[in-house]
């Protein structure tokens, strides 16, 4: 089966991109350098070809109801343009998917991870029995693409007929470019402030060239998941999975327990009321500049096996070997020296707090 | 280009030899397929060494990767910028990898036995031909 391909697949592999294949897509993973690629978001601005993601709307007088059935976090609560991070679990709790949720004066939107795609949209279609709702799958009518970094916001600066930069952070609006409809969104995946804006397919390439024209650097996949690693986001398929919860994980921020029932309610409210050995995801600092990748095994001081490595590489920013990881939560404190196994080398690590990196607060 | 006054082995390492000691590196579509080197791990001097056997490690930012010895014999010298000193505090400095992967960016000198050649390696031709039927 051949990969699916973004408006934008021309363009990277005419710029020397390297492709590789991604939750069904051929994406770009990097173009001049991870390292590069990925101290640019951190000082100016890159641009990543998102549309990989998929892009789902809600119509009809259920969709709420849908939405809050599937989600862990409030949707009622939500302000239009709002924009909310949460989970989609299973009845015992185990993380499906994490998606953005937008609304809108006229409905609700949700992204979701690109190798989910398929199941959610089965998962939706299966509890949305008996409900009016309208569910579009919109991702291959539209390309995504993020400009993330300091200079993001001032460099997209008039190019639409709202201006994004009076958005809120995680607020979202409809919007026009190029006398076309489109959605602006103050969200990232890369601790960076900066936006992600969803065009037509045809509009795909101008709006790709307009940004590398106003100074956005294009940025590979490679540097996403430095970028994401360094902000401790988690990535589906590595930190979270459907055999760990969202307790876990450190998103119980995006569980609401007491906002009426959803799906995984009953399992997530025993696991809170009822803690137990699982393990629980850490930030890890490693000696020395080896990456302790996905896979590695953690160890106690005294060298038992306590958790695995999810995510670990060299930190292009921080210029220090960092990981996440699941670890016992008797070894989860800040602090706790542990021990990574990497292709047999033993390689001392400390526990450290999460995120990695924040960004600097703006000068207001 | 790959330089024709050295030979190759498939797994994208080089060797140059003058009488018996063979200089050892990494070819500059190694690094074009690592991307910016973050990590060099090497033997020390003394160690033997065996032809397609791993000698060290290479990490980047993506990926670890082992690198082959292409001729069997003893370590009698390394490339010690590419590695830190912990004696020193000196960082290593990958940037010759980088930059110059066929001349500042060499490894490990390694002395092979009297008489030994470089025959059961690739020509620059040879892994030229490799690359290009490996779609690169």
């Amino acid at each position: 089966m051949s990969n699916l391909r973004t408006p934008l697949y021309q363009w990277h592999v005419d710029h020397k991109a390297r492709m590789v294949p991604f939750g069904g897509w051929d994406m770009p993973v990097q173009y001049a350098g991870i390292a590069a690629e990925h101290k640019t978001v951190r000082t100016a601005a890159g641009l990543f070809d998102i549309t990989h993601m998929a892009r789902v709307s809600f119509g009809g007088p259920d969709a709420l109801k849908l939405l809050e059935t599937v989600f862990t976090n409030s949707v009622a609560t939500m302000k239009d343009g709002q924009v909310r991070y949460g989970l989609v679990c299973g009845e015992t709790g185990g993380i499906l998917d994490d998606i953005l949720v937008y609304r809108w004066p006229y409905g609700f939107a949700a992204v979701v991870n690109a190798s989910n795609r398929e199941k959610i949209l089965a998962w939706l279609e299966k509890h949305r029995t008996g409900l009016d709702v309208q569910i579009r799958d919109q991702t291959f009518e539209t390309t995504m693409v993020a400009v993330q970094g300091p200079k993001a916001l001032a460099l997209c600066a008039g190019m639409f007929e709202t201006d994004p930069a009076a958005l809120k952070y995680y607020f979202a609006t409809p919007t026009r470019y190029k006398d076309t409809g489109c959605v602006v969104s103050r969200t990232g995946y890369t601790g960076e402030d900066g936006l992600e804006i969803m065009v037509p397919n045809a509009l795909g390439v101008a709006l790709w060239d307009d940004l590398t024209a106003r100074g956005a650097v294009p940025c590979g996949l490679g540097a996403r998941d430095t970028l994401r690693l360094e902000a401790a986001m988690p990535l589906y398929g590595h930190e979270l999975t459907e055999s760990i919860n969202p307790l876990q994980a450190g998103l119980g921020w995006a569980v609401k327990l007491d906002k009426g029932p959803f799906i995984g309610r009953e399992a997530l409210r025993d696991a809170a009321a009822n803690p137990t050995a699982r393990p629980v995801r850490v930030g890890l600092e490693v000696e020395g500049k080896r990456a302790a990748r996905e896979g590695c095994t953690v160890l106690s001081a005294e060298n038992a096996p306590v958790g695995t490595v999810t995510s670990g590489s060299f930190a292009p920013w921080l210029e220090k070997s960092i990981a996440m990881g699941y670890v016992a939560p008797a070894f989860a404190a800040p602090g706790t020296p542990l021990v990574v196994d990497v292709r047999g080398a033993t390689i001392p690590a400390v526990v450290v707090p999460l995120p990695f990196y924040k960004r600097p607060k703006a000068a207001t | 280009m790959n330089p024709t006054d050295r030979r190759y082995t498939a797994t994208h390492e080089w060797a140059k030899q003058d009488g018996d000691t063979v200089t050892v590196g990494i070819t500059a579509f190694a690094v074009e397929q690592l991307t910016e080197p973050t990590f060099l791990e090497l033997p020390p001097v003394g160690k033997a060494v065996t032809a397609g056997k791993p000698f060290g490690i290479i990490e980047s930012v993506k990926s670890t990767s082992d690198v082959n010895s292409p001729v069997t014999g003893e370590v009698v010298g390394r490339n010690e910028g590419l590695v830190d000193d912990p004696k020193t505090k000196r960082a290593a400095d990958l940037g010759p990898v980088n930059d110059d992967p066929f001349g500042r960016g060499w490894m490990l000198k390694i002395r092979v036995a009297p008489g030994a050649t470089l025959d059961h390696l690739l020509t620059a031709d040879q892994y030229a031909a490799q690359l290009a039927s490996d779609g690169h």
